[in-house]
């Protein structure tokens, strides 16, 4: 009963409280790129939180059993690179073969998961932090909802800010990050939600 | 040393070969079978991505010669070389291309026309067009930034004396700058149709005449001249159709502001 009631804290802390995107203002690039229209912002989240929870798979056993017992712990960044970068290969493979659809509109922005930041930032962070092997995925699980969640509802924030009348000077980048500025805020809100809800 | 160097080494090693022998799995498994037609027709073309086809690009292009049997001389970058080897690839006959040109509508030179302001923003067509539609006193003119001349893939177009100029001997009609140009100034006409109004100036005469005394002042000369009625003057300004335009040059020598003209000079040496 502790252990679910620990998982779930460390699952809806990182899809709410510390969401990737908006509280730690990572993997802010297809944050941007992608979120133009919903179908193609739910492919994304849902290719990144892939590589998230196989990445963590592979990367906590690889930094716990190999690099961490020969104090080689500096190499964590450039081995997690290796891990993620071969992962955001298979799902480019996957996707060209059984969802061209979806490949075609992801366009450059697949193989940019390979340095999105969020990923990697889960990878580090798990380790940081000293969750355990099942925290750890659960952790990348809830990274990756949390990302899925601030693209899903800014793809619909999107949609609404393309129907507006807007000031020439503020149309395309400008509008969208203000707008990215302002749902940030509003996910401030969070902060002490999850505490108060598994007392 | 075995643990400091060569550990570090084998470790990083393992797991790269893991993940090569894994992705080589992979995309044995998940091939996709490629067109080879598809591949050949997409190697005959430039690979500019313009879009004058029709299509978003090179890549749809090809497809749509291929799949949907879509024309082998809509591509005017490659020209009539490229059309030609489409179509042996294809075994279908061969059309020539027609070749266009790009035409910049304005002849707002320095000397003719005057500031309304003095910017100093950012030095692109794109920025100072969104401060009150630029610091030239037409608000219909060139700019001068050279936005087109920045992304013109052959470099065709330079900014002289504050006006774009395209020289028609490097243009392969590709029309980037026709996108760019924040004024909308600039169209592509096919070569054989030279004679074209360089102004897009939609205010009345008086007004154009305060601001620019190259502009179109709506005076009606070249519609009554013209034998085959390709000009027409609508909002205050003169459009010469080249659909119905024979080049006979009457309007131009009729035009008391000099606004309807060539192409560039150059295009004559071609």
């Amino acid at each position: 009963m502790e252990l679910a009631k620990n998982l779930c804290i460390v699952l809806f802390s990182a899809i709410l409280v510390d969401n990737f995107v908006l509280s730690k203002f990572m993997g802010i690039c297809p944050f941007l790129g992608v979120s133009k229209k919903l179908s193609s912002a739910f492919g994304m989240s849902c290719a990144v939180t892939f590589v998230m929870v196989m990445a963590t798979a592979v990367t906590w056993p690889v930094y716990t059993y190999l690099l961490a017992p020969n104090g080689l712990g500096y190499l964590d960044t450039i081995t997690f690179i290796l891990v993620i970068a071969a992962f955001v290969q298979l799902v480019e493979f996957a996707l060209k073969r059984y969802i061209p659809v979806l490949y075609n509109t992801l366009g450059v922005y697949l193989p940019l998961i390979t340095t999105n930041c969020a990923i990697l930032g889960v990878t580090l962070l798990n380790i940081k932090d000293g969750h355990d092997y099942i925290a750890s995925l659960v952790n990348a699980l809830g990274g990756g909802l949390g990302f899925l969640l601030a693209m899903v509802l800014f793809a619909g924030v999107r949609t609404r800010i393309e129907g507006c009348k807007i000031r020439k000077a503020f149309e395309g980048l400008p509008i969208t990050l203000i707008s990215a500025s302002i749902v940030a805020l509003s996910f401030l809100g969070f902060g002490g939600v999850i505490d108060g809800i598994f007392k | 040393m075995f643990n400091d160097i060569i550990l570090p080494v084998l470790i990083l090693t393992g797991i790269g070969l893991a993940a090569g022998i894994m992705l080589a799995l992979a995309s044995k498994f998940m091939s996709v079978p490629v067109n080879e037609k598809l591949e050949q027709v997409r190697g005959c073309l430039p690979g500019v991505n313009c879009g004058v086809c029709g299509y978003a690009g090179c890549d749809q292009y090809a497809k749509a010669i291929v799949e949907d049997g879509a024309k082998t001389n809509r591509c005017v970058p490659g020209g009539d070389e490229t059309s030609r080897k489409i179509s042996e690839v294809l075994g279908v006959a061969y059309q020539d291309v027609e070749e266009k040109v790009a035409f910049v509508a304005c002849k707002g030179y320095c000397d003719v026309t005057s500031d309304k302001m003095d910017y100093q923003g950012i030095q692109t067509c794109r920025a100072a067009s969104q401060l009150f539609g630029g610091e030239t006193s037409c608000g219909y003119g060139c700019l001068g930034y050279g936005d087109c001349a920045q992304a013109c893939p052959s470099h065709a177009i330079d900014v002289v004396n504050g006006v774009a100029v395209v020289r028609p001997e490097k243009c392969i009609g590709c029309s980037i700058c026709v996108k760019v140009c924040p004024k909308s100034l600039i169209s592509v006409y096919p070569l054989t149709k030279p004679i074209h109004v360089s102004c897009r100036n939609k205010d009345k005469g008086a007004k154009t005449r305060k601001v620019c005394t190259n502009g179109c002042i709506a005076c009606r000369k070249c519609v009554s001249v013209c034998p085959t009625e390709a000009v027409k003057v609508e909002d205050n300004l003169a459009y010469i159709d080249p659909e119905k335009c024979i080049s006979c040059g009457k309007c131009m020598e009729v035009c008391p502001v000099h606004v309807i003209d060539h192409f560039h000079p150059t295009c004559e040496s071609r």
